[in-house]
Parts: structure tokens; sequence; C-alpha cells
């Protein structure tokens, strides 16, 4: 067969993986494709909190001045992982909390915003330990995690592969689509350093009709409703963790913010952040620097459609509740408002008719009537007491991976390291188990056990 | 509403740790979100959670059970009027029936309550919903003449040896409703099965009184068969005339109060699978599994029990009701999907086995699910075990 046949017989085949399994959460207040003014923010801070599987150690002192890019805090473990401050300007606090434990390092902006110059490099010439060094150096490692244990990744391992989700799938999630607008190039940069990272393969995972051709990438077309999106599913179906092998992954924002460094030769923090949910005014992006004040992105944008109002940094199902004092999320691209509901006190709930009612089984009316297509404004109220579980295949219908959920967590409940193991204890992240939480009857915190299990097998293992 | 809501903001101190009722907290806690969904907002992980929670759940079970039970009052008024040659009218009959199963319900759940009221408080937990079901379920699975003390001894054994010791619902091996009528069957035998039990032949709080007829016979069908002497399988009503498949669909036989009217459990069957509360393969599978075993056993058909249809066999006794409502209890059955499967079909073929084979057991239902109850764990066993063996030779292979 004649070469390029092959290769349209391989684009006809293209990678797609559907998926049945899962969720889609029709809410109120999606971002829409605008750019909002706003986003100037009085300090910026980073906060230990925001990262797993490091032991904070702070370097710089109240005070110090610093650019964009300077150290201001590192793993004891790992010294070589490097949190760097995100704008320019002054050490303004390094706020501690019970047994001295570290809660953020404080910067306060000055005018002209100064970045250390990490100088342009030119990735052909460069090999791995090169790009990973100069990741390193620029404080953008954090980006980076790990599977196993959803952890920052460990510098002196190598991954099998390397996976970027290219899509947010998450109820309200911003569009990936209009995030690289602009920037493909500091993308497509990004994606080629981290092909240098690994021995093995860089996996770039899409949605139908992404526009980009990427390059250096095996790229996997997902089709499916929610956690079609989270790379953890994706690993499972490409190619999945087994007992020692490590692979990495990375947001697909945080490789822009690489492609940039290399590009630019700054550690550039700038994103575009989306303001989602039912009680922002007006929705939409704003673009603004890591770690700025949730207040600056609010501002008088909030209409609150009853009593309080909770603001998450990140997405509606995985993201944490924020005050209008606390900071946006290292990770986060979202911030999502939704009413607190706790002045709801709802006469017999459990009897209703609930032809309103947000379910995704079918014990309310409202499943006649539109069920999980209907947009819905949730508030943060769990509607129900913590139970034992009782209810079986709850969570397995919106767990798409080939891994019993319900045995992995009473595994993990249990703390049986070797069951944990055997039921894939390596392949999952908290945010894999979201949507189960969502659903499930009898109310169990099935991130936190899952993410207090990861910890607790990294200190096991380790 | 918003008086009530008050009321209870006003009088939720004294219940709090400390409080001066502070040893009925669990109650107050029980009543409270009864009557209003509470208002804990989540703390960690997803922000938004569905509507559905465990009350939901249990009413829905309740909702399902319904048709039968009030099937079964009117049923248990209709054989009385049958052994004493009465037709007093429609709501008369219904009216004996609900008198007579009324103080069957009321001490189920009184005594069942009771105990999970108390073990809550002492646990400082929240009251649990899960016995809501097991004490409907306990007065629609006993004859009508169990005396009320048999059920409150039976009860009370079910729920602090087969739920709370294991720690509550959720945790228990065995059906708990199930456990109360097998207790009621190995401790009082006599109460629980023969021919005088399934039919109330006195009166009910003065209603009903008269002379029982010559041609009575109170045994249940199944029963007709367990004591067959030929391979025969007619049987009949309580005055001797024949059953026909459409008599047993729609119920008015003897037999213990919910079980008889296959119509009144078909509804309860739609109403858990639309809800999609019951597993529809467990359900499927049990029957599939009878139907098969019965089959086979008609192959045989030197008894009278091998001789029974399998129409028969699912439309007589306690099968669908089994099927529909027990061997469906997520807690204790298999809770892996393929395990459903294997779970149902051997509780089908167990009960048949039990009905054809023991003529002790008229009735096999209640030990086969009993005796599944023990086994679903193995069976999850072995299925989740195939997931670990998959995972293993993927780490082999490359």
């Amino acid at each position: 067969m004649p070469e390029n046949y092959i290769i349209y017989f391989s684009y006809i085949m293209a990678n797609v993986i559907k998926l049945k399994k899962g969720l889609d959460i029709n809410l109120k207040g999606k971002p829409s494709e605008i750019l909002l003014t706003g986003g100037n923010s009085t300090t910026y801070a980073i906060i230990p909190d925001n990262y797993n599987g490091i032991t904070p150690k702070v370097v710089a002192r109240q005070g110090d001045k610093v650019k964009a890019g300077t150290v201001l805090m590192i793993d004891k473990t790992y010294p070589e992982i490097k949190f760097v401050s995100p704008v320019s300007g002054e050490v303004s606090a390094v706020n501690r909390g019970e047994k001295r434990k570290v809660l953020s390092i404080v910067v306060k902006p000055d005018k002209e915003n100064q970045y250390e110059d990490f100088g342009k490099k030119n990735l052909s010439s460069l090999n791995g330990e090169e790009v990973k060094e100069a990741i390193l150096n620029a404080g953008l490692w954090p980006c980076i995690k790990q599977r196993p244990y959803d952890i920052i990744a460990r510098p002196n391992e190598s991954p099998r592969d390397i996976f970027v989700s290219a899509f947010y799938s998450a109820p309200l999630a911003p569009n990936f689509t209009y995030l690289v607008k602009g920037l493909e190039n500091d993308f497509q940069t990004g994606l080629d350093a981290l092909a240098k990272l690994t021995k093995g393969k860089l996996y770039v995972s899409v949605q139908k009709d992404f526009p980009l051709t990427l390059k250096q990438a095996e790229v996997f077309e997902f089709d499916g409703p929610h956690p079609a999106g989270n790379v953890g599913v994706q690993i499972n179906h490409i190619k999945p963790v087994n007992k020692g092998e490590t692979v990495w992954t990375i947001r697909p924002d945080d490789v822009i913010l690489i492609g940039r460094l290399f590009n630019k030769g700054v550690a550039d923090f700038t994103r575009l952040v989306a303001l989602t949910g039912s009680e922002f005014a007006k929705t939409g992006y704003l673009k603004v620097i890591a770690g700025c004040e949730i207040n600056s992105l609010i501002g008088g944008n909030i209409q609150p459609s009853q009593g309080h109002v909770r603001i998450i940094s990140g997405d509606i199902l995985t993201g944490t509740k924020a005050t209008e004092n606390s900071y946006l999320g290292f990770y986060d691209n979202q911030i999502t408002t939704i009413p607190e509901g706790d002045e709801v006190h709802e006469f017999l709930g459990w009897a209703a008719l609930g032809v309103n009612k947000f379910s995704a089984g079918h014990t309310f009316l409202s499943s006649l009537f539109g069920g999980m297509r209907k947009e819905y404004a949730l508030d943060a109220r769990i509607k129900g007491g913590k139970r034992a579980m009782i209810m079986s295949n709850e969570y397995d219908k919106v767990f798409p991976m080939d891994i019993f959920p319900e045995y992995l967590l009473k595994a993990i409940i249990a703390f049986d390291i070797d069951k944990m193991e055997n039921l894939g204890i390596y392949e999952v992240a908290p945010e894999d188990f979201a949507l189960c939480e969502v659903v499930d009857t009898s109310k169990i915190e099935i991130q936190k056990i899952v993410r207090n299990g990861l910890d607790l097998l990294y200190k096991e293992m380790n | 509403m918003k008086a009530l809501r008050n009321y209870l903001d006003k009088i939720k101190p004294n219940f709090e740790e400390g409080g001066k009722l502070g040893m009925f907290r669990s109650v107050f806690d029980g009543f409270e979100t009864f009557l209003f969904t509470p208002n804990t907002t989540s703390k960690s992980g997803a922000h938004i959670h569905d509507s559905i929670d465990s009350k939901r759940t249990m009413t829905v079970v309740i909702i399902a059970l319904i048709p039968a039970l009030l099937f079964g009052m009117y049923n248990v008024g209709y054989q009385h009027n049958l052994a004493i040659g009465t037709n007093p009218g429609f709501w008369s009959t219904f009216i004996f029936g609900f008198l007579a199963v009324l103080p069957k319900i009321i001490v189920s759940y009184v005594v069942g309550l009771g105990i999970e009221f108390a073990v809550a408080q002492v646990k400082k937990e929240e009251i649990q919903e899960g016995f809501l079901v097991s004490g409907m379920l306990i007065p629609m699975i006993v004859p009508i003449d169990t005396p009320l003390w048999m059920i409150a001894v039976a009860t009370a054994f079910a729920v602090v040896f087969a739920k709370e010791v294991f720690g509550g619902t959720g945790y228990n091996v065995f059906n708990v409703a199930l456990v109360t009528r097998a207790f009621l069957f190995f401790a009082y035998p006599a109460a629980m099965s023969g021919d005088k039990v399934f039919v109330r032949t006195t009166d009910t709080f003065g209603l009903g009184t008269g002379t029982i007829v010559d041609s009575f016979s109170g045994a249940t069908p199944l029963g007709q068969i367990a004591t067959a002497t030929t391979n025969s399988t007619v049987v009949t009503d309580a005055l001797g005339n024949p059953l026909s498949w459409m008599d047993m669909f729609l119920g008015l036989i003897p037999g213990s109060i919910g079980e008889t009217s296959k119509l009144a459990i078909l509804i309860g069957a739609v109403i858990l699978l639309i809800t999609g509360i019951a597993s529809w393969k467990t359900m499927l599978s049990v029957f599939f599994g009878g139907i098969i075993t019965a089959s086979l056993f008609n192959l045989i058909g030197t008894t009278s029990g091998m001789s029974l249809s399998p129409v028969d066999h699912i439309l007589l006794g306690g099968f669908a009701f089994g099927a529909v409502f027990m061997a469906t209890d997520p807690v204790t059955s298999a809770r892996t999907e393929r395990g459903k499967y294997i779970y149902g079909f051997l509780v089908g073929f167990m009960a048949i086995v039990i009905r054809v084979l023991n003529p002790g057991y008229p009735e096999g239902m209640m030990l086969a699910i009993l005796l599944m109850n023990v086994f679903a764990p193995l069976i999850d066993y072995y299925v989740v075990e195939t997931n670990i063996k998959h995972r293993l030779k993927r780490a082999i292979k490359e």
C-alpha cells in the first residue's frame, strides 16, 4: 500500500474513544465567551495547601524584593521543586498557622511587573534533562502531576508516558478551545517540551472538532459525558497505569505556561479564568495572573439569587470553598458561584413529588419533566444525612474506568494496601470520584476519603 | 411551616449535648430531619449533591409495598368471609382486614424503631431509615393469625442480632425482615405453617363473628401440594373450588398477608424498576432461575411438587413477593452487576428446590434468600477477583 494511503487510512481510523458512563450536569451560569475587565489584585499569594505531595520550606523573607519567577518556597524532600512569585514586588507577609504551618506567602505587586530572565530556548537543541531543569528553575514544575498518588511529579523519576487532557468536561467548565485562542504557538511549544521529558509517548486527548493540529503527540478523541475530560479516565482507556509505573499529567492551561517559558524566557503566570455559576451577574473570562485575590475577580459582579453565596475556586465538583479574601488556587482557571442554601428549610423534602428536583436517578418526578437535560441552579446543600453505603451500582454508572469504585473505596476506608493496589488505587485521583459523590444516596465524602487514602499510601510506600 | 420551623429552632438547644433533654438528641434529630430536609452544606469535595437520600429511597420502597399491603388487608377479610360463609360487602371486608393487620404493623414498627432509636442514641448517631422498610415487610410476610407478642419477640431478635450487632443499616448480612420470619418459623413452627393460621376464623375486635362452614379448609395452595399423596397439581381455594392461574394472579387465596396478589406485587415491581431503586437484573434472574428449575423438575414429575408447572410456582406462595421486594434488597444481595445475575438465579433455583424436595418446607423462598444472603459476598468476591486478575495480567504482559 502506498504510504499516503496508510496515512489516510489512519486518519479515518483516528483514535476515537466513546464513553457511555458518566453524567453531564446542566447548570445555570455557563461562561459566555467574552473577555471581562478586572483582575487587578492588590496582593498575590502562594498557598502551600494548593499542592499535594510536598513539604513546604519558605526561602523568602518578609520585605524581600522579588520578580516574577523569584523563588519563594521549595520542597524539603525535593529542593529542586521551586515555587516562585507570580508577580514582581515585595514579600509582604509569610502567614503561619498552628504548629507553624505555612498558610500563605503574600507578595504585594509593584507597578512595572519585572520578570526573572530564564532565557529564550530553542527546544530542538535541548535534551530531556535540560528541559526538566528549565521547567524546575522557572517554578513551573508544580504544574506537572503524577499518577500514582496524584501529587506533584517526582523530578528524579522518569515517566512511562505523559498525558494531557485538552478539554474540560465538568459542569460549567471553561472551554479550552476558547482559552487557547491566540496561544496556539505556546501550547505547541509546551507539548514539544513535554515530549522530551519521557521516553514513552505524549498523549493528548481532545474533543471532537478540536481546531488545532498537534505535533509531537499522539492524539485521542474522547466522546461522552463528564468525566470524559478527566485525564485519569483517559489514561485508563488509552494505556492504564500498572503497579510500579509512573505517568505524568498536566492541565492544558499549564502546557501554555511551559511553552511560554521556552518562547519568551519568562515565568509568566497570566491565564484566562472563567467566571461561572448562577450567582454571577455577568459570566465570562478574565485575564489574570495566578495567585490573585478572589475579590479582584469578583468585584461587584455577584448577584445573589437568595441569601448567602458560596464562592468556589475551581469547578463545582472538585474546587475549594473560598471566601472573598482568599486567593485563586494554583491549578484553577475558574471561579464558580452558587447559592449556599444554608437558609433553606425544605419541609418534608423526602416526600415531595419533586418536579423541579435535581436527581440523576428516577425517584423524583423531575425525571419525567426534562430530567438531567433541564438547566438547574443548585445550592451547596448535601440534601440528606450521612449513611453507610446502601445502594449498589450508583457509583459505577458515573465511573467510566475499568475499576470497581465501591470496592476500591472500601479498601481505602479499611486501608488494606494489597486490596487497594489490586483494585486500582494507582490509577485514580480524587477528581475521578467527584460524580460518585454527587449522586451518592449515602452522602459519603468520597473525594476526601480518596485523597487521605492516597496520602497515607504514599507515606507508607516511601 | 415557618411556625413549625421556629418552634423546632426554639426547642433545639434542649436536645443538644448537655441540654436538658440531651439524652433524646438522636430522636429529636430524627424527627427534625423527617420534617425538614437537613440544610447542611457540603464541607469537602463536590459542592452540589443529588436530591436523593436514604429517606427518599426507603419512601419509594414503602410506596411500592402499599398496593400489596392494601390488597392483603382486603384478602384477609375476604378469606375470613369465605370461612364463615358471609359476604358483608367491600368496605366491611376491607375494614375487617385492616383492623386485623394494623396491630401487626404497629407492633413491628414500635418494637423495631424503638430499638433503632435507642441504639442511635447510645451510639450518638443519626437514626437510620432502613427499618422503615423492614417494619413494613414484617407484617406482610407472616400469616394473619401470628400472635402479636411473637412478632414483637421476633422483630426484636432480628433487629438486634441481624442488624445492630453488625453495625446497623448498610452493614447487615441478612435481610432483617426475613430473619424475623425465619425466627418465627423455627421458634414457633405451629404458628407459622399448617392449615390453621393463614385464614382468620375468629372475629377481630368483635367484628365478623360467625361459625366456620363445613367445607372450609385453610390450607395454602403450596401446603396442599406439599401434603399431596398423588402427583396431581390441582390446588383449591378455602372452599375446595379449583384455582385458575387468574385466581392465583389476582390473589384472593390463602397465604401470608402481602404475598397473595401477583397483580399488586407487579405494580410494586413496576414502581421499583422505574425509579431504579431495585435492580432489574436481580429481579429477572430470580424468575428466570425459578422457571428453569421448575421446568427441569417437570421433566421428572414423579411427585405433585415436581409436576407443578413453572407458572404455578411463580404465581403461588411468596416467590413473586420475595423476588420483587426481598431478593432485591441492595444491602444483602450481590452488589456487583454480574453478581446480581448469579445471585438472582440461585435464589430462584434454591426456592424451587426447597419447595419440591423438602415436604417439611412448603415454601422455599425465605430460606433461599437467606441462604443466598450468605453467598452474596462470595459471588461478589469472584466478580471483583476477575477485575483484579485482569489488572495483574495487564501488568505482567507489559
